[in-house]
């Protein structure tokens, strides 16, 4: 028999003292539990949603000091005599590290253009590669696929008076509309989008190509080493992630994260209480039998560490249970609350450690006082009868 | 032995302190078997805990073998206590989440020795209370009597120098308080030295010697508690 007998044996002989207490630490915490694996089951959910909207990589000249725009990127002015890129860049995009995490990669040529006798922004682009990256496009008429083929922004089609099957004439070469881009509240709808090599030919860019936007799949990669990869295979090129769609991502999660720390930290703050309170009025219930424990010779320390062992191990089993609750709690909230239709569980080994040690710790903080109050207990006061 | 000096407690109190020990001389001899009376609140169970260590006098001393117990640290005093002292308990006040034989077993946890050791210990306590039988048992389900020799044994099992027993016979009928007296007596007469407190005169022929208190203060000094 060693002190630390007497606690195992008090929790397992008299285990409804310690139930409630086991109960209530252990659904605080199956609540956190669950908030994080929502949240971080969220998270991925959200970054597999968002990564298939559209590009969060643009790939300009590096040299290029004109401030473009578009699409709300900052692309700045349309300029004739800025610098191209190389058609080989996209090659090289393919060999990064992470080049499986690459979603579609569109090329874009730009430039000014008159037609009907108003200045446009004409976009040659790969309608394949286009359409894939951005799926939310609604299209009135029949997706471009001809090279004489051209798509028009709602607002350029308003203002130019076209419809789809109706031609037009830009620089000498006619194209027919294939389809209206139903407005998007973007800048594509001033734009006019033609098959690339049209437009290179029109811009008298042939080979070049202006900017290049990519769509990469960073649930197991940070967008920013993307870019860095990128980057290093294209040295002679600026790479940046576009900010909108990264600081939106980052927003929504740390949104997510900070809801489920603020509510880990009030359940924290509950949790110290509840034991607080539990183990004073353990240690007041059990002073005839601490009494006996000093009487007998038992030091200061060997009653706290009675006392701690206790709470430690309630700490313990309550932090197990709570977390496989909590796990089960977000098994079933998570179809509920996730944007895709197919959301995965997300478990982390380290949630779970941190989940039951947090527990065991919040346990033995809050028992620290109750523990030396019983550890200084006098003797002579606690058996009062003698 | 115990020699006590000049042992006054006082405790506080809406009126000021009260004095529950006056300034008391004794001395317990080793092997004596040493019968404490008085009224409620002569200062009988103050003087008890004061001589087992577990209540600071106000002032005077106290010396087992030759130790001044009062100048020991907190920790010091609870070692003291392990290694020379066994209690015996007014209702017993076994721990009843524990088995008969861990309840003997508990003034060895700290001691260091093996768990084998300690089982063998507090075995052979139990066998000489009679109780081999009930070693598995929880309090709860022992009688009185039981429930009392347990506490003899734990008081015991440490084979301590004295032995403090408070009003053991408190909660028992007649035959199982002469019983229990009984084995008082047979540890005494195996040379253990024995301080009990108790208001039963029946209970006073077991011992030597009587000390009297009043009022805090030794009344007398007899050769029986009768």
């Amino acid at each position: 028999m060693r002190p630390y007998q007497i606690a195992l044996k008090n929790l397992i002989r008299r285990p409804a003292r310690m139930f409630f207490l086991t109960v209530a630490l252990a659904v605080g915490l199956a609540a956190v539990v669950a908030l994080v694996t929502l949240s971080n089951s969220m998270t991925a959910d959200i970054e597999h949603t968002m990564d298939q909207f559209g590009a969060n990589i643009l790939i300009t000249p590096k040299s290029n000091d004109l401030a473009l725009s578009y699409g709300g990127i900052s692309l700045g002015r349309v300029s004739f005599d800025q610098r191209e890129l190389d058609p080989s860049v996209l090659e090289r995009i393919r060999t990064i590290k992470n080049h499986q995490n690459i979603a579609a990669v569109a090329p874009k040529v730009l430039g000014a253009v008159t037609v009907q006798g108003r200045e446009l922004l004409l976009v040659g682009v790969d309608f394949a590669a286009e359409l894939r990256m951005k799926p939310w496009w609604r299209l009135t008429g029949s997706e471009p696929s001809a090279p004489d083929h051209a798509l028009l922004g709602s607002s350029t089609a308003q203002v130019l008076g076209l419809k789809p099957g109706e031609r037009l004439t830009i620089s000498g070469k006619t194209f027919t509309v294939a389809a209206l881009l139903q407005e998007t509240g973007s800048q594509d709808d001033g734009l006019l989008f033609v098959p690339l090599a049209a437009a290179q030919a029109i811009t008298s860019k042939q080979g070049k190509i202006t900017l290049i936007e990519v769509a990469a799949l960073c649930s197991g990669c940070p967008i920013g080493e993307m870019v860095e990869q990128i980057a290093g295979v294209l040295p002679d090129a600026k790479v940046s992630a576009i900010k909108q769609v990264v600081e939106g991502r980052l927003q929504t999660i740390g949104q997510l994260k900070r809801f489920s720390l603020g509510m880990g930290g009030v359940i924290a703050l509950i949790g110290l209480l509840v034991v607080f309170i539990t183990m004073m009025g353990n240690v007041n219930e059990r002073k005839v039998e601490i009494g006996i424990f000093r009487a007998i010779g038992y030091r200061t320390g060997h009653v706290m560490g009675i006392i701690l062992l206790e709470a430690g191990l309630v700490g313990l089993v309550a932090g197990l249970a709570g977390y496989l609750l909590g796990v089960g709690a977000a098994a079933v909230a998570l179809p509920l609350l996730a944007q895709s239709g197919h959301p995965h569980l997300l478990l982390q080994w380290q949630v779970a450690i941190a989940a039951i040690a947090a527990v065991g710790l919040v346990s033995l903080l809050a028992a620290i006082y109750p523990a030396r109050r019983a550890g200084r207990m006098d003797p002579a006061d606690a058996l009062r009868s003698l | 032995m115990i020699t006590t000096a000049n042992l006054t407690k006082n405790y506080p109190s809406d009126a000021g302190n009260v004095a529950a020990l006056k300034g008391i001389d004794l001395t317990v001899e080793t092997g004596e078997f040493v019968c404490i009376m008085g009224q409620s609140g002569s200062g009988k169970s103050t003087l008890l805990t004061i001589l087992g260590g577990m209540c600071h006098p106000s002032a005077g001393s106290v010396e087992v073998d030759g130790a001044a117990i009062y100048s020991l640290n907190d920790d010091g005093l609870a070692d003291f206590r392990a290694r020379h002292f066994g209690f015996v308990f007014q209702s017993f006040h076994l721990v009843p989440y524990l088995t008969a034989l861990e309840n003997v077993m508990l003034p060895l946890a700290p001691l260091k020795m093996s768990a084998v050791e300690k089982r063998g210990l507090a075995g052979d306590a139990l066998a000489r209370m009679g109780l081999a039988d009930c070693a598995g048992r929880l309090p709860g389900r022992l009688s009185g009597g039981e429930q009392e020799r347990v506490a003899i044994a734990r008081a015991v099992v440490n084979r301590p120098a004295i032995l403090f027993a408070d009003e053991p016979t408190g909660n028992l009928d007649s035959t199982t308080s002469d019983q229990v007296m009984g084995l008082f007596t047979e540890l005494h007469q195996a040379g253990q030295t024995i301080v009990m407190v108790t208001h039963n005169p029946d209970n006073g022929r077991y011992a030597q010697r009587t000390i009297r208190l009043k009022d805090g203060l030794v009344l007398h000094t007899t050769a029986s508690c009768s």
